[in-house]
């Protein structure tokens, strides 16, 4: 385990809009294949965090290094070059709404690549297989698709370039239970099936109880990070209340029951 | 080592060495695709390196398909670690991916059908809107308070103060022109000094209120489609109608009244500036002294010329509005459509504007007006 080299490593990243200060000092890694939960309350820095793993924001100081090479002292260039071996879906799908679900899964790799359209249409074929959508919802358009179509439309958008590692923002929010837990299901099927790397940023106490092996969650501008059971006994306020009020105490009761029957 | 994908004609050989990933892909696709146009009786696959997800889907669907036409494939080397994976989800029953092929005659027919059918639509819309529109006006005119004067308010200073710049120096500009080419068309016949009513009286009947128009059309039509449509896309205004409030009169009726009262004002602008820029000129080209151009200025215009160009203004503010406003609110589902609508309501505005230009200048001449 310890010759495993951490596949994203951030450093003392800080973050500040004006006065306001979102990060100070957060440092985490992501070990390959694993599921790496990112919690925090509203307004905590969540998105912000992710958009600085991304590449999409340069944070005020510190550092964001994804497979050894560091994203923040990139040329733009080198940066479009990382961001293909990365995957992402944002909170509402962001799918392009003029666009079929077809021309939004094959859009990355026909800008990228010079493929014939047989090609194309076969590994079209492949990223709906692979998230589990019917192959008909390929000629609608996203507004035409359930909120659960959305999300898995935009989960193969992600995979359209083979990524090594899968960025969800949000993937379980505005679904109902059972099309969350399938896409629970889904994100767990991939990691095991691909050794694919997933960060989620997530409210969801049930996916994140479900999926993640780790989770780090932001409180006072810092990080914590443990895996999941560390990060339940923890005895930050905020996390005890994160996970032992009204809506965390039902859940884990569900869930020892659950492992008990 | 880079990727290198050769196919082997006479010995029906297909040799991958190194690793492919998407990126690598199309140096496979194009080894696949010879493979198929030369229709091997058998085919051997030697794998060198480590083959991605995508990768291994074409390479196996070639496979399979060779297979399926009972041609004899074998497969040596470094097996596709997610060949497991792969034939599960093949398996799966999803359905069949639709045709994306050509559109038959009935496809045209039911496309061609389909617009008419949206044309009609669209104005049966426009009637609603305008029903519902002089509905709300009806209710509002008879309380300030529904009349929403600071919603008016900050529209006016959004369409009208804020506009004020480039409608001058539009006015300026456009004065300018005519005066040049008036004084130039007219030396010839030592009639330089009708420079001054053809600028006057161009400026005061028609190209002030219709250039204002225009610019309106382009600034304030698309904003007010634009901010609807967005609106409507963020069922905002599917909020407001559920809180009880009328849409109409709060959103529609505050823009159309503001850019209503504001033309006007803005017409005066684009008049005085034109004329000033026709003075200007006229000083510059035929040594006018402005007090002459003064004199010249009112003997040259009648009691209703400035009314000729003015009270075409409110209502060039009327079809605009309505048409940004109307088309704001048809916008539904996409991006696309909120492009579209908002070139739409600039188009058609400025069409508006001129076609009524057009009548008004017909009846103004049957009235002798």
């Amino acid at each position: 385990m310890a010759a495993v080299e951490p596949l994203i490593v951030v450093r003392d990243v800080v973050n500040r809009f004006g006065a306001q200060v979102v990060h100070d000092g957060v440092s985490f890694e992501v070990m390959p294949g694993e599921v790496f939960g990112i919690v925090g309350g509203s307004g905590s820095g969540k998105s912000v965090l992710l958009r600085t793993l991304l590449g999409l924001r340069q944070p005020d100081a510190g550092s964001v290094a994804i497979e050894g090479r560091e994203v923040t002292a990139m040329d733009d260039r080198e940066l479009r070059d990382v961001k293909r071996r990365y995957g992402v879906t944002f909170q509402h799908g962001a799918l392009f709404t003029s666009l079929t679900v077809a021309e939004n899964v094959t859009l990355p790799v026909a800008e990228v690549l010079d493929l014939d359209e047989a090609s194309l249409a076969q590994l079209l074929e492949l990223r709906l297989r692979m998230v589990g959508l019917p192959l008909e919802a390929a000629a609608k358009h996203p507004a035409q698709l359930s909120g659960g179509m959305v999300k898995r439309v935009a989960l193969a958008r992600a995979l359209a370039l083979d990524p090594k590692i899968v960025f969800l923002d949000e993937p379980t929010a505005g679904l109902d239970p059972i099309a969350a837990s399938a896409f629970d299901e889904l994100v767990l099927y991939l990691r095991d099936s691909l050794h694919l790397t997933i960060v989620m940023v997530t409210h969801d106490l049930d996916t994140l109880m479900r999926t993640c092996d780790r989770v780090a969650v932001l409180v006072d501008r810092k990080v914590i990070v443990d895996t999941l059971e560390g990060i339940v006994a923890n005895e930050h306020p905020w996390i005890r209340h994160y996970f032992h009020g009204g809506r965390g105490r039902a859940m884990r009761a569900a869930q020892e029951d659950g492992r008990g029957a | 080592m880079s990727f290198n994908a050769h196919f082997d004609r006479s010995a029906a050989r297909l040799v991958l060495k190194g690793d492919c990933g998407m990126a690598e892909a199309p140096v496979l696709a194009t080894a696949l695709a010879a493979v198929r146009s030369a229709e091997p009786g058998t085919l051997r696959v030697e794998i060198g390196g480590r083959l991605d997800i995508g990768p291994s889907w074409l390479l196996r669907a070639l496979v399979v398909e060779l297979r399926g036409a009972g041609r004899h494939v074998e497969i040596e080397g470094r097996m596709p670690e997610h060949l497991r994976y792969l034939d599960e989800v093949a398996s799966r029953d999803v359905g069949s991916m639709p045709d994306f092929g050509r559109a038959t005659f009935a496809d045209r027919f039911a496309a061609f059908g389909g617009a008419l059918r949206r044309r009609v639509a669209s104005w049966y819309e426009a009637l609603m809107f305008g029903g519902r529109l002089l509905e709300s006006a009806g209710t509002a005119w008879r309380s300030l308070k529904r009349l929403r004067v600071p919603s008016v308010v900050r529209h006016m200073h959004e369409t009208g103060v804020q506009a004020i710049p480039v409608v001058a120096v539009i006015a300026l500009l456009i004065s300018v022109i005519s005066a040049y080419i008036g004084a130039q068309q007219l030396r010839p016949f030592g009639a330089e000094i009708y420079t001054v009513d053809l600028v006057t009286i161009g400026v005061l009947r028609e190209l002030g209120v219709l250039l204002t128009a225009i610019m309106v059309a382009g600034r304030t039509g698309s904003a007010y489609a634009a901010e609807l449509g967005v609106m409507k896309l963020n069922d905002e205004v599917d909020a407001l109608e559920a809180m009880g409030m009328n849409p109409y009169e709060v959103l529609v009726l505050p823009r159309v009244v503001a850019l209503v009262l504001v033309m006007p004002l803005l017409t005066v602008v684009a008049d005085f500036m034109g004329l000033a820029g026709g003075a200007l000129l006229t000083s510059y080209l035929i040594d006018l002294p402005w007090s002459q151009f003064v004199m010249r200025l009112d003997s040259s215009i009648g009691d209703t010329t400035f009314w000729a160009g003015m009270v075409k203004a409110p209502v060039f503010g009327l079809l605009i509005a309505l048409t940004g406003t109307l088309r704001g609110l048809q916008v539904r589902e996409s991006s696309r459509e909120l492009g579209r609508l908002t070139t739409v309501a600039v188009v058609q505005s400025i069409f508006l504007v001129i076609f009524a230009d057009a009548l008004f200048a017909i009846y103004f001449l049957e009235l002798d007006f």
